[in-house]
C-alpha cells in the first residue's frame, strides 16, 4: 500500500510520544481499540486550570496509518480547550493525511481517543 | 571482526512467496525463444520442428520426474500449482464420485486447496477441515481419525507456504493407501528445497510449481500415480494432450525452464538446504535474544530457509512500513482490504495480537550473509522503535496483563 508523505513522515518522526502520570487531576487519559484489532491508542492530555490543553502525548501499536493519525491528533489539540478538541473530526483527520478508505477506521480511532481524554479528564475533576 | 559488507536494498527475504528465476534456466529458455529455437509445437507429428518441441518437453518431463523419483509419464503439465491442486482434487472427486463424496484436508491449506474444496462442497461433497497441532502439523493419526467409509481423497500439503513447517506425508501416505483412500499433496513449498520420493512415499497425486524453485511463473506440473493408477477427470477440455488429463499446447520454453530449474534442485538440493538452514539459525541466533520473540511453527520440522517470527506488542503492518530495506511478508492480511490476521497463525492457536505481531522471513539460494546481518539489525531497530511507541509495551513493561483488560473492540 502507498502512504502519503504525512503518514510517512509522522511514523518516521511522531510527535509527542510518551506517557504522563495517570494519577495527576490535570491529565487526561483516553485509551481506545483493541490488540485483537491491530490497533491500541492511549492519547493523553495535561490541562490547565483554564481548560486548555497545554500538552499531550501519545503511544500507538497499530499500523502507519494509526500512528500518524495519533501522532497528528496531539499536535492538533494543544492549545485548544477541551469542548475545542473533543470536536475534531475524523473526517479532518483522513482528509490531511490523505487517508485511503481502508484506513479510515484509524482516523476514526484518533477521534475516539481524544473523546475518551477529555471525558477521562472531566470525571477526574468532578470526582 | 568481518569487514563491514554492504549491501543493496531492499533485500528479498520472500523466497517463500517467488523465487528469481536462475541464471542457467533463464539460459535454457532462452535458447527456445529465437526463430533458430525450439519453436514448433510439441503436438506436430508430421515435421522436425514438432518432434524437437517434443524431445525437448520430454526432456524438461524426465527432468521434473527424476527430481521426486518418479517416472515421466506419471508428470501432467499444468500452469502451476493452483491448477494442479484443482485438477487432483475436482479430477478425483469427479471421477470417483460414485464411490464417496467425502474428503478430508486441514485448515491450513493454501488456498487454491481450501477454495477447490468449498467449491466440492457447493457440489454436494462434504469435507472435514482438520485442525493442525500447535505446531501447525498436520499428523498421519489426524488423518486416520478423520477417514469415513465414504473418503475419496486426503489432500495434506508437503510444506506450508506461511509458517514452513513439513508435514510428515509418507506417513500420512501410509494411512490412506492402507484405506484405500486416494491421497493429494500440495508439493508447491516442498519440492526442490526437501527431499520428495514417490517411489517411497504413497503419495497418489502431488502438485508443483516452477516458480517456487527458482523456474519461471506459470507453469507447473501434477504427478499422477500410475501403479496403481489413479484417474482423473479432466477440467481443461481439448486436443487431448497429457493423456486427456490437460488439454493446451504445450508452452515449450516454460517447460524447458521448469526442467532445468528441477535439474538443478536436484543437484544442488543437499548443498543448498544446509546453506540455507545455516542462513536461518545466523538470523535467528541475531535476533532471538530480543524479548518476546517467538517461532511459529515447529522447530525443527520446518523448510530450511524459512522462520516466521511473532513479535509481541508490535504490529505487523507497521513492523513491515519500518522494514523498507526488507522485502518479506506479513502474517497479518492487514496489507489486502481485509483486516484479518492470517487463518494459518490462527489456526495455530495465536491469538490475534500475535498473529498480528507475524512477520515471514524466508532465505534462498541468492542470499548472502551480509544480507542475514543487514536484516537483523534492521529487524532489532524497527522492534526497539516501534515497542517505543506501543502502549502495549508499556503495560507489558508494568506487569500488566493485557488478557485481563477489557477492550473496546471495533
Amino acid at each position: 500500500m502507498a502512504y502519503s508523505d504525512k503518514v510517512i513522515d509522522h511514523y518516521e518522526n511522531p510527535r509527542n510520544v510518551g506517557k504522563f502520570d495517570d494519577a495527576d487531576d490535570s491529565i487526561g487519559t483516553g485509551m481506545v481499540g483493541a490488540p485483537a484489532c491491530g490497533d491500541v491508542m492511549r492519547l493523553q492530555i495535561q490541562v490547565s486550570d483554564e481548560g486548555i490543553i497545554e500538552d499531550a502525548k501519545f503511544k500507538t501499536y497499530g499500523c502507519g496509518s494509526a500512528i500518524a493519525s495519533s501522532s497528528l491528533l496531539t499536535e492538533w489539540v494543544k492549545g485548544k480547550n477541551l469542548d475545542e478538541a473533543a470536536s475534531i473530526k475524523n473526517t479532518e483527520i483522513a482528509q490531511e493525511l490523505s487517508l485511503p478508505p481502508v484506513k479510515i477506521h484509524c482516523s476514526v480511532l484518533a477521534e475516539d481517543a481524544i473523546k475518551a481524554a477529555v471525558q477521562n479528564y472531566r470525571e477526574k475533576q468532578d470526582s | 571482526m568481518n569487514a563491514p559488507v554492504t549491501v543493496s536494498t531492499p533485500i528479498y527475504l520472500d523466497y517463500l512467496s517467488t523465487t528469481p528465476v536462475d541464471p542457467r534456466v533463464v539460459a535454457a529458455m532462452t535458447a527456445c525463444m529465437s526463430t533458430e529455437g525450439v519453436y514448433g509445437n510439441a503436438a506436430s507429428r508430421s515435421h522436425v520442428f514438432g518432434w524437437k518441441a517434443e524431445e525437448a518437453v520430454e526432456n524438461a518431463r524426465s527432468q521434473v520426474a527424476e527430481l521426486i523419483n518418479a517416472d515421466p509419464r506419471e508428470i501432467v503439465w499444468t500452469s502451476g500449482a493452483t491448477e494442479s491442486d484443482n485438477l487432483a482434487i475436482k479430477g478425483v472427486a469427479h471421477f470417483y464420485h460414485k464411490k464417496g463424496k467425502h474428503i478430508v484436508t486441514s485448515k491450513i491449506e493454501h488456498k487454491a486447496v481450501l477454495d477447490t474444496c468449498r467449491q466440492l462442497e457447493r457440489e454436494g461433497y462434504e469435507v472435514t477441515y482438520l485442525d493442525p497441532d500447535e505446531q501447525g502439523l498436520t499428523t498421519p493419526e489426524m488423518v486416520q481419525g478423520a477417514l469415513r467409509e465414504d473418503t475419496i481423497l486426503a489432500s495434506v500439503m508437503h510444506a506450508n507456504n506461511e509458517i514452513g513447517v513439513v508435514n510428515d506425508i509418507a506417513g500420512i501416505g501410509e494411512i490412506c493407501r492402507a484405506a484405500g483412500v486416494l491421497f493429494h499433496v500440495d508439493g508447491a513449498q516442498g519440492v526442490g528445497k526437501i527431499p520428495v520420493d514417490m517411489e517411497a512415499m504413497k503419495v497418489d497425486l502431488l502438485s508443483m510449481s516452477a516458480h517456487k524453485m527458482y523456474g519461471p511463473k506459470g507453469v507447473g506440473a501434477l504427478y499422477v500415480r500410475r501403479k496403481p493408477r489413479v484417474r482423473l477427470e479432466a477440467q481443461m477440455h481439448g486436443g487431448g494432450h497429457e493423456r486427456g488429463m490437460r488439454s493446451g499446447t504445450l508452452a515449450t520454453h516454460q517447460l524447458v525452464g521448469f526442467g532445468e530449474a528441477a535439474r538443478i534442485a536436484h543437484e544442488e538440493m543437499a548443498a543448498e538446504s544446509v546453506q540455507l538452514q545455516a542462513l536461518r539459525e545466523r538470523f535467528w541466533a541475531a535476533i532471538s535474544d530480543i524479548p518476546e520473540v517467538y517461532i511459529n511453527g515447529d522447530r525443527e520440522q520446518r523448510l530450511p530457509g524459512a522462520l516466521n517470527v511473532s513479535f509481541a506488542f508490535v504490529e505487523g503492518e507497521s513492523l513491515i512500513m519500518s522494514l523498507r530495506d526488507l522485502a518479506i511478508s506479513s502474517g497479518s492480511a492487514c496489507t489486502s482490504a481485509s483486516l484479518e490476521p492470517s487463518y494459518v497463525l490462527r489456526a495455530l492457536g495465536l491469538n490475534d495480537e500475535m498473529a498480528h505481531s507475524s512477520l515471514r522471513f524466508s532465505f534462498g539460494r541468492f542470499t548472502t550473509e551480509g544480507e542475514v546481518d543487514h536484516a537483523v539489525q534492521c529487524v532489532r531497530h524497527a522492534v526497539e522503535k516501534l515497542r517505543e511507541l506501543s502502549p502495549l509495551w508499556d503495560m507489558f513493561q508494568d506487569g500488566v496483563d493485557l488478557s485481563t483488560i477489557e477492550w473496546a473492540a471495533h
